[in-house]
């Protein structure tokens, strides 16, 4: 059976890992080699770094980052951030990655995810969605760290998304980011109801029933979470584990 | 003994990838990225994996005339096909309509879009993520791995051969389909073994090391 995956994220910046709520506040949480081999030790499905550098000077960082992990670690790898245009996914692909996240570039310019799954194939090409609620039942596209209104309807948005070639939905609450309070579970689900790929929850984790819900009450294919795995509140073993008590497949 | 493992480098996916998880296993062996003919045909062992679709993949084959040098080391060494290089051994896919090598009878198939899964809900295609490959026959490089053992796939589409016997490897999704089959020196698999953790790295190392007996 398939296994619904764990995957911890790594806010990287000038080569490390980094947390903060809403990029203030940002804690040191160590080496991205070194968190990233704990983790596959622990047993995640995946890795995701997001490269949260501001300045484009600094941007190569993430590629010897990327390197240095794909050749320790034997698991898939995801990497976004900054990702503007297809060079930047064959670099990131060339230097290790499985697979790009791409967010602000694809809503400056859609044709992007298809001419980039066009090159690299669909499994390469994650599109994030950072999506705040606006009405009961309605989530709006937000950019730049959740700072830049679209006026784009996120689920139309996700579907319009996998129709130009997106594999995967990263779908971010920047209601529950960093607020410890769990998924937004109806914007998971009416997405993930909603679209044909696989779709990562993301943001809010605070604890293990937090991830087991994204899953079973979300319906999400995925679960990322950063915090409760950096600050050794759980581990990913624990995190599977509970999930597995819960009736949910995952890879133990 | 000289053991060269050369990765068919014909410009399409995540080469890198499984060369790196080659060296990590290879102790003695070297490992090279093979884009031209002749690095194929002096190899001990080949590797042809393989991301994207299945047409563009058979092109760039051509383009960079790899396509004999395959279809021969398929047929006289030791010789991996991963994920799309499992799919390229054989006749046909629905993708893109697109001719296969033709060194394995049978089609390649495009999951359902209206597939449910054990809770009901639709399954969703790409087919991506861990999943349990059940091993339905012995073979070497199932070595060390426990059956039903998680393995990394992503493919929207899958192998049905006209000979049930190759089959040494299966996984379900909405219906049990094939994700690993055999034939001598032959052995391909759907999913990834160089994304697939520990035992995914012990396929990578039983491969290395081994020595079918060639017709």
């Amino acid at each position: 059976m398939l296994a619904k995956r764990i995957i911890p994220c790594l806010d990287v910046t000038a080569g490390r890992v980094v947390k903060g709520t809403n990029f203030v506040g940002l804690r040191d949480a160590g080496d991205p080699i070194e968190i990233a081999r704990r983790y596959d030790a622990q047993g995640a499905d995946e890795i995701t770094f997001l490269d949260i550098t501001a300045s484009s000077d600094q941007r190569d960082i993430i590629l010897e980052v990327v390197e240095a992990c794909a050749a320790q670690v034997f698991i898939p790898l995801t990497v976004g951030g900054g990702v503007r245009q297809v060079a930047d996914v064959r670099r990131l692909l060339h230097a290790g990655a499985d697979k790009v996240s791409i967010n602000t570039a694809a809503v400056d310019r859609p044709e992007l995810v298809r001419e980039a799954s066009d090159k690299v194939g669909s499994q390469c090409i994650v599109v994030a969605i950072d999506a705040k609620q606006v009405a009961p039942g309605r989530w709006e596209v937000f950019t730049h760290g959740g700072r830049k209104a679209t006026g784009l309807d996120v689920i139309a948005w996700a579907c319009k998304m996998a129709e130009y070639g997106a594999g995967e939905i990263l779908l971010t609450s920047m209601d529950r980011d960093g607020t410890c309070e769990g998924f937004d579970l109806a914007l998971t689900r009416a997405v993930s109801d909603a679209v044909p790929v696989p779709v990562i929850a993301s943001g809010g984790v605070g604890n293990l029933g937090h991830l087991a819900d994204g899953v079973s009450e979300g319906h999400a294919s995925a679960v990322l979470a950063a915090s409760i795995f950096h600050f050794g509140q759980h581990t990913v073993q624990e995190a599977k584990a509970f999930m597995k008590e819960r009736g949910i497949p995952v890879r133990l | 003994m000289t053991n060269r493992i050369a990765v068919v480098d014909y410009g399409m996916g995540n080469l890198r990838s499984v060369a790196q998880a080659l060296r990590h296993v290879a102790g003695e062996a070297e490992v090279v990225l093979a884009s031209t003919p002749d690095l194929i045909e002096t190899a001990d062992r080949v590797v042809f994996p393989g991301q994207g679709a299945m047409r563009d993949c058979m092109a760039e084959l051509d383009v960079r005339h790899l396509r004999q040098a395959v279809v021969d080391a398929a047929a006289s060494k030791p010789f991996l096909g991963i994920c799309i290089g499992l799919q390229m051994l054989f006749d046909h896919s629905e993708e893109g309509d697109a001719a296969g090598l033709g060194i394995l009878r049978g089609q390649v198939k495009r999951f359902a879009a209206d597939l449910k899964g054990a809770d009901g809900l639709r399954l969703k295609v790409p087919h991506m993520g861990w999943n349990q490959v059940v091993q339905t026959k012995p073979h070497p490089l199932w070595n060390g791995i426990a059956d039903q053992a998680f393995f990394y796939f992503v493919h929207s589409y899958h192998v049905v051969p006209d000979d049930a016997g190759i089959v040494v490897g299966q996984a379900d999704y909405g219906h049990p389909f094939t994700a690993a089959v055999a034939r001598d020196n032959v052995f391909a698999i759907q999913c990834h073994p160089e994304k697939s953790a520990r035992d995914g790295l012990q396929l990578l190392r039983n491969f290395v090391g081994w020595n079918p007996v060639l017709a």
